[in-house]
């Protein structure tokens, strides 16, 4: 289908989105790179009344070194995450992770910050980011803030960005060192994931001194598997029966959605398998 | 209406078309270029894969003004003006990449595409790297085998003559 009509902008500064945004009032909507926002507006499940387009701002591009963190540009797409060397170096788990969204068109139009914005539950970069406590930069009307990743998300769809307010950036805390895999499942290699697991250890004198797990998929918003990333700690690196047996808990206490893909109860099974699966591989990067 | 302006298989275009507009929409109905075709509609199948700047892309999650100012290429670009077939297309009729043909536009556009990227991929980086476009006939193996053969055919004939894998027929580099 075709979209609902709508008017356009693409202006070259987030000031100037800014001022779109709140020019447009409510029916105002940003476009990124347009992979989430294009097939809902083509179901006509959304109708804006004006895009307000990201794709000449070019500041929102750059992925920067910022000290103890990485800053990666809210334009910067997923392609580019997964390929950049500055983020491949300092956080592994959100290359890996982004290097496995869609296939390779969308990877090359969707952008990270477009990603989260939208805030599908079944959408992987969210897992990612709560894992290595990651932010969002934000600009609005009333100036600019950080939001920590775990108080973005808000539920199903919703996030904590307020009405003219635009993501500009995502900062992730540096993770050098660190071991990391996403693990995901799906019914079609380039679907939305059934669910996958998002994780990242710290080894040391070969035992996991600190471990990371994100959900994707088991909840109205990414989640952290808090009690099996403590039962990771003080595992010893070469067992993996062990590992497994910690990491098989994560999906305890979520409500993740029945869906013909899946029944809760079979999602958290799952979630504790790939799990499993995410830690040990994490673990054998760095081992 | 909003005016766009687009290099389309290596000729200057100008289009006039509402903000709403689908790039695949703007290719066929506008700018003459049919051989790109609207499979799923909703993201998924591929088959209205392009280049958009060099880039696979699925010309049905693009908006046409999002284009503006960038180059396309498109299956229609792909053969010499004189009816010489691209190595990749010459490779899908040797090996029997096709059945109904339906997804071969977009199988085409997105082999150049990871082939610029990855000139001598594995079987099974062909696999990954095909993984956006789909074949309702389910003939993959010929597909996977004319990839393979036009990597190895592209890089042979880069050995034999630089210049004319430098920049393949009908594709801005």
């Amino acid at each position: 289908m075709r979209p609902v009509a709508f008017d356009y902008v693409a202006p070259t500064t987030v000031e100037e989105v800014v001022q779109a945004l709140s020019d447009g009032g409510e029916d105002a909507t940003v476009i990124s790179g347009g992979q989430s926002l294009l097939p809902v507006l083509r179901m006509r499940m959304a109708d804006p009344s004006l895009l307000v387009d990201l794709r000449r701002v070019d500041s929102l591009r750059e992925i920067r070194d910022d000290g103890d963190n990485l800053v990666i540009g809210a334009r910067a797409t997923h392609r580019q995450v997964s390929t950049d060397p500055l983020v491949r170096q300092h956080a592994g788990l959100i290359a890996k992770t982004a290097g496995s969204i869609g296939d390779p068109q969308i990877r090359y139009r969707g952008t990270i910050g477009g990603s989260l914005a939208h805030a599908d539950p079944a959408g992987d970069m969210g897992a990612a980011v709560l894992a290595l406590n990651g932010s969002l930069e934000l600009t609005g009307p009333r100036g600019s803030r950080t939001v920590a990743g775990g108080d973005f998300f808000v539920d199903y769809f919703t996030t904590a960005r307020e009405p003219g307010e635009v993501v500009t950036a995502v900062r992730i805390p540096k993770h050098d060192g660190w071991g990391s895999h996403y693990e995901k499942f799906t019914v079609v290699v380039q679907a939305w994931a059934v669910v996958a697991v998002a994780a990242a250890v710290r080894v040391e004198g070969g035992q996991v001194a600190e471990a990371r797990i994100g959900l994707t998929n088991m909840g109205t918003t990414p989640l952290r598997a808090a009690a099996a990333e403590q039962a990771l700690v003080g595992v010893a690196a070469a067992d993996t029966d062990a590992l497994r047996a910690a990491a098989a808990t994560a999906g305890e206490g979520t409500n993740p959605p029945d869906d013909p893909s899946g029944t809760p109860e079979y999602r958290r099974h799952l979630a504790g398998v790939l799990a499993g699966r995410a830690v040990v591989k994490a673990v054998e990067a760095v081992a | 209406m909003v005016s766009i302006r687009l290099t389309v298989d290596n000729v200057e275009r100008t289009a006039e078309v509402e903000p709403r507009t689908l790039l695949v929409h703007a290719l066929r109905e506008q700018l003459g270029k049919v051989g790109t075709v609207v499979g799923c509609d909703t993201s998924n199948c591929g088959a209205c894969t392009v280049l958009l700047d060099g880039e696979s892309v699925k010309s049905c999650s693009v908006l046409a003004v999002q284009a503006d100012g960038s180059t396309v290429d498109t299956v229609q670009g792909l053969a010499q003006p004189d009816g010489t077939l691209h190595p990749i297309q010459q490779a899908f009729h040797e090996h029997h990449g096709l059945q109904c043909g339906y997804c071969t536009p977009g199988m085409l556009m997105r082999a150049v595409c990871l082939l610029s990227e990855n000139p001598t991929p594995t079987e099974e980086e062909v696999r990954h790297g095909m993984e956006g476009n789909m074949c309702r006939c389910t003939g993959y193996q010929g597909i996977v085998d004319a990839v393979m053969a036009a990597s190895q055919a592209m890089s042979d004939s880069y050995g034999a003559n630089q210049s004319s894998i430098a920049e393949p027929a009908g594709v801005a580099s």
